[in-house]
């Protein structure tokens, strides 16, 4: 006495037909829940994209050297002391390119500086460093050239500035040339940023770089903020990192008081934490398919106690209490099944539309969300059933048919 | 075919005991055709619902077809009711969104018989009660006697040993219920062992052997040599 599953499958599916209401709502509910991890997972895996995307457009093949050690680094004496770190200077800076295997090197500094010309003032974010940092991020120059190339340390009174400041400040007037005011020190018009040029933490259309000696003498500091080192090539930047390390060691007295990382392990770590956060949201949204899933169980139990005539029947024609259970949990697979896959549909137009509205933001639903929300929603309709079928295939048939 | 042995069937009702049934015995052959008859309580759907096996006894033996089948596993009592036993109720107990023809289905399909061999079955089946112009209407697109016919068929589907019909007439006029009796009657004609409880003494005189119920027990049994009484 085995119904055929294709009978089976039809008869759940005709009951599910038959309530049309309380189908609908169900397989809302489902469907919310699959969209919502489908859609918050391409959410947290568009960030990691984006991000990555973001840092390899930093650059190729660059070591980050900044002041002070990274705490995961442990302590030191000299943390232990209180001692505040050495800076980092354009010695330092000048020092780090006498390296077979180093390319090019870019110190920065940075600070904010009132700006005016003519009448028009604004507060803008100033970058100080080389004619080098042109090369080493990938920049364009849309008008003019870029800092000219001189010795480190020579303070000359020039500036690039970014096309949303030649805008505010210049309207439709020729900016090349110009003088502007930054601080109590002025600064000539030598080049205008390409508007292409956006990558993280620097917005080159709305800053202003200047050299990196004025940069000094105008934010009153020996001092830089990081020091950019391209290698010659990926096998160039292990060795490039420690001859890094070794040199500043040795100008520092040797004091291990730098941090230097490579491009590769900030993505590392970048793409450890936002794929974290993909799995945190990918959680939290399937929490909404165990709502699903509570839901599911009630609307089965009213559904088995509405239609307990129907499974008193089912009894005396002859189905036994493992029938009774197939059916419920048939009908219960079914509608989580459907709901899911409207939640996909719903979720995948979504993360479409996330993509069009922001085309640099890459949001797909990673491969193991979507499966996961499937089973999860397949799983959750089938165990919260369960209880519901079991009281199906408990009912004393003859209650269920006097109606008593 | 059917023999119950000192059958008891006590409800416990808050800290009462209600005996429906009351140490009944009784022996029905293949092929007979019995009216139960008795006052509202006396036990005749309690009966009718253990020899049906939708139901269990409290003490005592139900041999069917000389098998005890009081023993049985809930599934093997499935599989007789699904062979053995058709059931008619008073509220005909009609599938609401499944047609005709699929209710009539429905006890192939539980006992899974290929759709190929469904199909000629549920046709014959419905054309044998002259239900063909209707196989394909829902319950509610059919009168009260359709509905019953329909309900028959689906009792009878499987071709079982016994009917059992529980006031197949008592939610129709009278003229539909005639026509529902003439059709349980035909199906006696044929061989298949029939019970009818009944409120109607007119239905219940025409059984061959009338059984008479009150308080759970079986206070007449009584064979009408005359067999169908016509009206
Ligand atoms: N599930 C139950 N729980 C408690 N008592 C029950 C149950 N089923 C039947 N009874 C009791 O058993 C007795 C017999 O009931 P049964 O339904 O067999 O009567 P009946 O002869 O079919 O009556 P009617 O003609 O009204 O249908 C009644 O007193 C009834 O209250
Ligand atoms: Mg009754």
């Amino acid at each position: 006495m085995h119904p055929y599953n294709r009978d089976v499958s039809l008869f759940a599916w005709r009951a599910l037909r038959g309530y049309p209401t309380r189908t609908i709502l169900m397989l809302i509910a489902m469907a919310i829940g699959v969209a919502a991890v489908v859609m918050l997972t391409s959410l947290g895996e568009g960030a990691r994209r984006y991000v990555t995307n973001e840092f390899a457009s930093l650059g190729t093949n660059l070591i980050i050297v900044f002041p002070g050690r990274s705490e995961t680094a442990g302590v030191n004496p000299s943390t232990m002391m209180g001692e505040t770190p050495r800076d980092l200077t354009l010695d330092d800076a000048l020092a780090l390119t006498r390296n077979y295997n180093v390319q090019r090197i870019a110190p920065i500094n940075v600070g904010a500086a009132d700006v005016s010309w003519q009448n028009k003032k604004r507060e803008i974010a100033i970058i100080g460093t080389n004619h080098e940092m042109l090369a080493i991020r990938h920049w364009q120059v849309a008008q003019g050239k870029f800092l000219p190339e001189t010795d480190l340390d020579r303070a000359t009174s020039v500036c690039v500035i970014g096309s949303k400041i030649r805008q505010e400040l210049f309207g439709p007037q020729r900016a090349l040339g110009k003088w502007l005011r930054i601080g109590d020190r002025r600064f000539r018009v030598i080049g205008i940023m390409g508007s292409e040029g956006r990558s993280i933490g620097v917005d080159v259309e709305d800053t202003i770089m200047i050299p990196v000696a004025s940069a000094q003498q105008l934010f009153n500091t020996p001092s830089l903020f990081r020091i950019l080192v391209e290698a010659k090539s990926r096998d160039a930047i292990e060795p490039v990192k420690q001859f890094v390390i070794d040199t500043l060691q040795k100008r520092h007295q040797g004091e291990k008081d730098v941090t230097v990382v490579t491009q590769d392990a900030v993505l590392a770590t970048f793409d450890r934490i936002l794929g974290a956060l993909t799995y945190a949201v990918g959680g939290i949204a399937a929490i909404s398919l165990f709502v699903a899933g509570i839901m599911i169980m009630n609307v089965m139990l009213i559904a088995v106690s509405q239609r307990t005539a129907e499974i008193g029947l089912l009894k005396a024609l002859g189905a036994a209490q493992r029938q009774i259970v197939i059916l419920i949990l048939v009908e219960a697979l079914l509608l989580s099944a459907l709901g899911a896959t409207a939640g996909l549909i719903v979720g995948q137009l979504g993360s479409m539309l996330i993509r069009h509205a922001f085309p640099l933001f890459p949001a797909y639903a990673p491969a193991w969300a979507i499966a996961t929300a499937i089973l999860v929603a397949l799983l959750t309709g089938l165990l919260f059933s369960l209880l519901p079928a079991r009281r199906a295939a408990k009912l004393d048939p003859v209650t269920a048919l006097s109606g008593r | 075919m059917i023999s119950l042995q000192h059958i008891h069937r006590d409800f416990q009702v808050g800290d009462q005991v209600v005996h429906a049934l009351d140490e009944v015995n009784l022996e029905i052959s293949a092929g007979e055709y019995v009216s139960i008859m008795g006052p509202s309580g006396s036990g005749k759907s309690t009966l009718l619902n253990l020899i049906g096996l939708l139901d269990r006894p409290s003490d005592g033996h139900y041999l069917l077809n000389s098998e005890d089948v009081t023993t049985l596993s809930d599934k093997e009592q499935a599989e007789t009711r699904n062979r053995q036993i058709g059931f008619v109720f008073q509220a005909f107990h009609l599938v609401p969104r499944l047609t005709a023809a699929e209710n009539v289905e429905l006890p192939l399909m539980l006992a899974g018989m290929p759709p190929e061999e469904r199909k000629p079955r549920v046709t014959q089946t419905l054309e044998s009660l002259g239900l063909t112009d209707r196989a394909h209407h829902k319950p509610d697109q059919l009168s009260g006697g359709q509905r019953q016919r329909v309900a028959i068929a689906r009792a009878t589907v499987t071709e079982p040993k016994v009917l059992l019909a529980d006031e197949p007439t008592g939610n129709l006029d009278h003229k539909s219920g005639d026509d529902v009796i003439n059709v349980l009657e035909s199906l006696n004609n044929k061989g298949i062992t029939l019970l009818v409880v009944t409120h109607d003494h007119e239905l219940g005189e025409r059984a061959q052997r009338q059984l008479k119920m009150r308080d759970g027990c079986i206070v007449s049994n009584q064979l009408n040599t005359t067999g169908h009484a016509s009206l």
